[in-house]
C-alpha cells in the first residue's frame, strides 16, 4: 500500500504542506519594512535575520545558506525579497530562483524611503499571494515528505513516554518511505556509541563520533562543566542528573531504524530513512537549521514545558509530563501523558500521533502555528567586521 | 506505567513516577527499599550501596558516576552523581578550537 499525505506540488518537484509567502528581508536594516508589509498582506511570512550585513567566511556562507534553504523551502509558494538596494537583495533572489518558484525584487534605495517600500511591497506580496491560493493539495507519496523530530525543555518523562512515541512513529513513517532528521548531536553524548552502531557506512559513524567529540572539546577548551548548561536547570529540576542521563532519553527520538546520511547545518538530506544533522542544541537555532534543510514539518516533544515553533515548517509540540499537559493545554497538540498516569501504551499513543501528523501535513493549524510561537535563529561562529 | 520504574537490567537507580515522602517502603526490581529521601516525580533513588567512583546505570546505560557513597534507597541526583563528560572544568582549558568543518 502506497501511503499518501496531502501537499502543494512545487515546480523543483518538492511538496509543501503549507502555501505561505516569503517577505525576506536580506538585511538587517530591512526588517521593519519586512514586518509591515507582512502586517498589512494576509497569507504572509516575515524571514529575517538581525545579523545581516559585514558577516564574513563562514558566518556568512552559513547566513546566506540557511535564509536561501528557508525560503526554497516547499512550504513557501512565492518570495518577496528585500534589500538595502536591488544589489544587496538581488544575490540572495538568484540562490532562491532554481526552485522555480516566483521570486520578486525591491531595493530601499530604489523605491525611496521605507514608507514608498511598503506600498510598492505590498502590492506585489498581494499579488503573489492571490496567485499562490490557486494552487491546490494533491495526494503525494511520503517519499516526498521530511519530517524533523526535535526536543526542548526535557525532563524524566520524555525519555519513558513522549521520545518513545516519537521514535516508533519515526519508525513506523521510515517504513513507509519517508525521510526523518535527528538533529543535536551534543545530546547524543553518553549514547553515541548506540546511534554510530545504526549508521548503514563507517564514514557515517565516525562523523557521529567526531561530531560529538567537537562539542565536549569545545566544554574543554572552555574550561565548563556543561552541567547546568546542558542538561539545564529546568532539565535537572524534571530529574535529569546529566547529559548522558538527557541524551539516552533523548536519542529515542530517532527509533531504531539504520542511520543512512549525515550532513550538516541547513543541508538538505538526499538519501531517505533516518539522517542525522548537526545542529547545536538550542531549540530555535536547531530548528532554522531543520527547515533550511527542507524538512516540512518538526515533530517537538516536550517535558517540563516548551512552546517554541520553527519558522515555516509547522511544528506539533507533544508532551508526556500530566502536568505540562495540564498546565499548557494551548501550547501542546498532542498529550501522550496517559502514558505516565495510565498507562497508556506507547504503540497506542503513537497511533495517536500519526493521525494527528497526518491532519496537520493536510492543513490543520498547530497550536505554535495559531498563537505565532515561532523564532528563525541562524547559527554564527565569530564576529562581524 | 507503573510508579516506580526499572529500565535496564543492570540499573542501579529506580525513576519515580509520583512524588514520594521520606519513610515510605517501596517495591522495585524484586526489593523492598526504604527511602531515605523524598523523592520527587521525575527523580531518582539508588537500588542497592553505591560506592564514590562507581558507575551509575539508567537505560543499561551509564549515565555518570557516584561523587560520594551512596546507600540504597537515597535520592540520586547532582548532588552525588557526577558526569564524565564534557568536564572542562577539569581539563586544563588551553586547547585549540576544532575545526567544525
Amino acid at each position: 500500500m502506497t501511503e499518501t499525505f496531502l501537499g502543494f506540488p512545487r515546480p523543483d518537484g518538492r511538496v509543501g504542506v503549507r502555501n505561505q509567502v516569503a517577505i525576506l528581508s536580506a538585511m538587517d536594516n530591512t526588517n521593519p519594512s519586512a514586518e509591515r508589509i507582512a502586517g498589512i498582506v494576509a497569507g504572509t511570512i516575515v524571514i529575517s535575520t538581525p545579523f545581516g550585513r559585514t558577516q564574513i567566511g563562514d558566518d556568512f556562507e552559513m547566513t546566506m545558506k540557511t535564509l536561501t534553504g528557508i525560503c526554497a523551502h516547499p512550504n513557501i509558494a512565492a518570495v518577496l525579497v528585500l534589500g538595502l538596494s536591488l544589489d544587496s537583495a538581488e544575490p540572495l533572489a538568484d540562490r532562491i530562483r532554481p526552485s522555480g518558484k516566483p521570486v520578486e525584487v525591491l531595493g530601499l534605495q530604489e523605491a525611496g524611503s521605507t514608507l514608498a517600500l511598503t506600498t510598492e511591497g505590498a502590492r506585489i506580496a498581494a499579488d503573489l499571494v492571490v496567485q499562490a491560493s490557486e494552487q491546490s493539495r494533491q495526494a503525494c507519496p511520503f517519499s516526498d515528505l521530511t519530517i524533523a523530530v526535535e526536543c526542548g525543555g526535557s525532563d524524566t518523562t520524555s525519555g519513558l513516554a513522549s521520545n518513545p512515541t516519537v521514535g516508533r512513529f519515526a519508525d513506523r513513517f521510515i517504513d513507509s518511505g519517508g525521510t526523518i532528521i535527528l538533529s543535536e548531536p551534543a545530546e547524543f553524548m553518553g549514547a553515541e556509541h548506540l546511534l554510530a552502531a545504526r549508521a548503514e557506512n563507517p564514514e557515517d559513524a565516525d562523523k557521529i563520533y567526531a561530531m560529538v567529540q567537537w562539542f565536549e572539546d569545545e566544554a574543554k577548551r572552555n574550561g565548563v562543566d556543561m552541567r547546568g548548561i546542558n542538561p539545564t536547570p529546568d532539565n535537572i529540576a524534571g530529574g535529569l542528573s546529566t547529559l548522558e542521563e538527557k541524551s539516552l532519553g533523548a536519542i529515542a527520538k530517532g527509533g531504531t531504524r539504520p542511520i543512512t546520511q549525515v550532513i550538516g547545518y541547513a543541508e538538505p538530506p538526499t538519501k531517505s530513512g533516518l539522517v542525522i544533522m548537526d545542529t547545536p542544541s538550542a531549540a530555535c537555532e536547531s530548528m532554522t537549521g531543520l527547515v533550511g534543510g527542507g524538512a516540512q514539518i518538526i515533530i517537538f516533544s516536550t517535558g517540563r514545558g516548551n512552546a517554541i515553533g520553527a519558522p515555516v515548517a509547522p511544528t506539533i509540540k507533544i508532551t508526556g509530563n500530566p502536568h505540562t499537559a495540564k498546565s499548557m493545554p494551548e501550547n501542546i497538540d498532542v498529550d501522550v501523558s496517559a502514558i505516565i498516569s495510565d498507562g497508556e501504551n506507547l504503540n497506542v499513543a503513537s497511533e495517536r500521533l500519526w493521525i494527528e501528523v497526518m491532519k496537520i501535513a493536510a492543513g490543520k493549524i498547530t497550536r505554535a502555528e495559531v498563537l505565532k510561537e515561532d523564532q528563525l535563529s541562524v547559527s554564527r561562529f565569530g564576529p562581524s567586521v | 506505567m507503573d510508579k516506580i520504574i526499572v529500565l535496564g537490567e543492570r540499573d542501579n537507580v529506580a525513576t519515580c513516577l509520583a512524588d514520594f515522602d521520606a519513610g515510605s517502603v517501596v517495591h522495585a526490581a524484586g526489593l523492598d527499599v526504604a527511602l531515605s529521601d523524598a523523592i520527587q516525580f521525575g527523580h531518582k533513588f539508588a537500588l542497592t550501596d553505591i560506592a564514590a567512583g562507581a558507575e551509575i546505570c539508567k537505560y543499561g546505560e551509564v549515565i555518570g558516576v557516584a561523587s560520594v557513597d551512596i546507600a540504597i534507597g537515597q535520592h540520586v541526583h547532582v548532588h552525588n552523581i557526577e558526569s564524565v563528560r564534557a568536564r572542562g572544568d577539569k581539563a586544563n582549558g588551553d586547547q585549540e578550537r576544532g575545526d567544525k568543518s
